[in-house]
């Protein structure tokens, strides 16, 4: 249980897929601008990362191992993700019409989520069991929530704001990310267990 | 179009970093030094050219329908063959750019160049465009790394140029990232509209 | 410009590509495979070069396996021969208590114990703080700071912080003590390798 917390605390806060990691910076900077889209964009970002970890983990350990077939991770990983995500949204469409309204239009948006394929190569990379991974991809996917949802509340109020005219729009962004990261980093270093 | 503008609009007009703000994952994660933004610049761009002018070539044969999903297997085969040599012959570089080299598929410049320009045009300008985008993200690449190494650590391509006691640690790590490529964006927007 | 869609163009172009792309891969995979391997032994026979006194053995076939008191991981010892006879050995040692979690460090040791030579295997450390350990400890014009020369055994090899003999690194304390913790875990092996196989 403790080492679940572990890695809950770390995933989310210590080591932040935004902030620490560098991944997913791409949505990051485009969905940010409104706090609504924000938490839908979270929200999809985590269903596809979870259902996307636990099927290359299981296509990983079974299929592409025993076949001694690692080489071809990438291409493997990067199909499953995207018809995933076409398969999802065909889904969605039919059964939850109002959940489609809502998290379509950022659906097709996270094939190209390098946080997406990033949680799944790094899973197996750091050898972790299905348990593990899946606990991980879900933390991960709250870390990335939590850092878009923070990132856009403040955009909101920096339209607001008079800004020299180099800086308007993305350098200010970026900026005003990097004061966010400098607060995540006061994380580093926590341990639990 | 004159052939030289292809690989010129790649490196000034689109340039992918400061422009068109794609590819932001390596821009930031692989800067912590000149070299290693350098050599992220250039597997991505080895990519991007053999991605460009296969998929320029194969273009016709290729249904509307499935377009995405072979582009996908197409740069996916590239990337996976440079992930391979560079295990093989180049392994301390490998471990320094760790998992941003298989990030390479999802690297919306190499599928964004693919789309726009490579599925509309004849082969040798896509291997132009590929060359062109590519010096432009190696530029971008280089020039942060060489401000976050400098200024962090007094260094730059590991050759001292003033005491590291006097560099401020922060560029190195992961908030100077953004703060430093917010300016370097604000200052090439300028310079841009200067020219204009 | 592109061909009209239908079921079977879409899956007979997919299929080619893929085909094609396999067995592209299957070709590279095979002509790279040697070389990735033989890289990676390399990086570890340089270490052990590094940090070990003159050998004429394979340290890396004489490998030992060896656990330190409660560990449940061990640490692999290469001893070092010469002549036939023992002269020293370099460890691989580890430590999961670093500011960001687990270090690996290849350690050298002479027949005495004495630290002959240290290299940085892998690390999570923060750049600039915790990295610095690969020079820190190595330092010999500081011999409050530098461990190679000196024996666990005969020194305290904690941080001068926790009433120890090695100064730790400015502003990285948690890091240094990671490293010494993977020194004395290091020396506890050779020592055990040592009394066992003398």
């Amino acid at each position: 249980m403790l080492e679940y917390i572990s890695i809950i605390v770390t995933a989310i806060f210590v080591n932040n897929i935004v902030f620490a990691q560098f991944l997913g910076i791409c949505p990051f900077l485009g969905v940010s601008k409104k706090l609504s889209s924000a938490v839908g964009m979270g929200a999809a970002v985590t269903f596809v990362m979870l259902m996307a970890t636990a099927i290359t983990w299981l296509l990983q350990s079974f299929v592409l191992n025993p076949l001694n077939l690692q080489f071809m991770q990438t291409i493997v990983f990067i199909l499953v993700i995207a018809a995933l995500v076409q398969m999802l949204e065909m889904i969605m469409k039919k059964v939850t019409p109002a959940l489609y309204m809502a998290l379509g239009v950022f659906l097709p948006l996270i094939t190209t989520n390098c946080a997406v394929l990033g949680v799944a190569i790094l899973v197996i990379r750091n050898g972790m069991d299905l348990g593990q991974s899946i606990v991980y991809a879900v933390a991960t996917a709250i870390g990335f929530t939590l850092a878009l949802i923070m990132f856009a509340g403040i955009r909101e109020q920096l339209e607001l704001v008079e800004v020299p005219r180099a800086m308007r729009g993305v350098p200010i962004a970026l900026v005003v990310a990097g004061l966010l990261a400098m607060a995540f980093m006061g994380f580093s270093g926590i341990k639990i267990g | 179009m004159n052939k030289l503008n292809i690989i010129l609009n790649g490196i000034v007009r689109d340039n992918p970093t400061f422009v068109l703000l794609l590819g932001m994952c390596p821009t930031l994660g692989t800067t912590g030094s000149a070299l290693t933004g350098m050599s992220m610049g250039l597997a991505t761009m080895a990519v991007l050219i053999c991605s460009n002018v296969v998929i320029s070539a194969i273009k016709n044969f290729v249904p509307s329908g499935v377009r995405i999903p072979a582009y996908i297997v197409v740069i996916a085969t590239f990337v996976t063959v440079l992930q391979m040599f560079m295990q093989a012959y180049l392994p301390a570089l490998d471990a320094m750019l760790g998992i941003f080299i298989p990030l390479i598929v999802v690297n919306c410049i190499v599928l964004g160049r693919a789309e726009a320009f490579a599925s509309r045009n004849p082969v040798f300008d896509s291997l132009l465009d590929g060359i062109g985008i590519g010096l432009g993200f190696t530029i971008a690449l280089t020039l942060l790394g060489a401000v976050r190494e400098i200024l962090g650590t007094g260094r730059i391509f590991g050759a001292a140029i003033y005491p590291e006691n006097y560099g401020s640690l922060i560029f190195v790590l992961a908030p100077g990232a953004f703060i430093a490529l917010g300016f370097l964006i604000a200052i090439f927007n300028t310079l841009k509209n200067k020219q204009n | 410009m592109s061909m009209k869609s239908s079921v079977a163009n879409m899956i007979l172009s997919l299929g080619c590509i893929t085909i094609v792309a396999g067995a592209l891969l299957a070709w590279v995979y095979n002509t790279t495979s040697g070389p990735i391997e033989q890289a990676k032994q390399e990086k570890q026979v340089q270490a052990i070069r590094d940090v070990t006194p003159d050998f004429d053995n394979q340290p890396m076939e004489a490998k030992a396996e060896i656990k330190v008191l409660e560990d449940i991981d061990h640490v692999n010892v290469f001893p070092a021969m010469k002549d036939g006879k023992l002269v020293g050995a370099a460890v691989e040692s580890w430590d999961n208590e670093g500011f960001s979690g687990h270090i690996s460090i290849m350690f050298g040791f002479d027949i005495e114990g004495n630290v002959t030579g240290y290299t940085v295997l892998s690390h999570e450390e923060t750049p600039g703080l915790g990295a610095k350990m690969g020079e820190w400890f190595s330092d010999t014009a500081n011999p409050s700071r530098c461990v190679i020369g000196r024996n666990p055994a005969t020194e305290d090899m904690h941080v001068s912080k926790d009433g120890g003999a090695v100064d730790a690194i400015t502003a990285a304390t948690i890091t240094s003590r990671a490293f010494l913790n993977a020194l004395r875990r290091a020396h506890a092996a050779f020592i055990q390798y040592r009394d066992l196989n003398q």
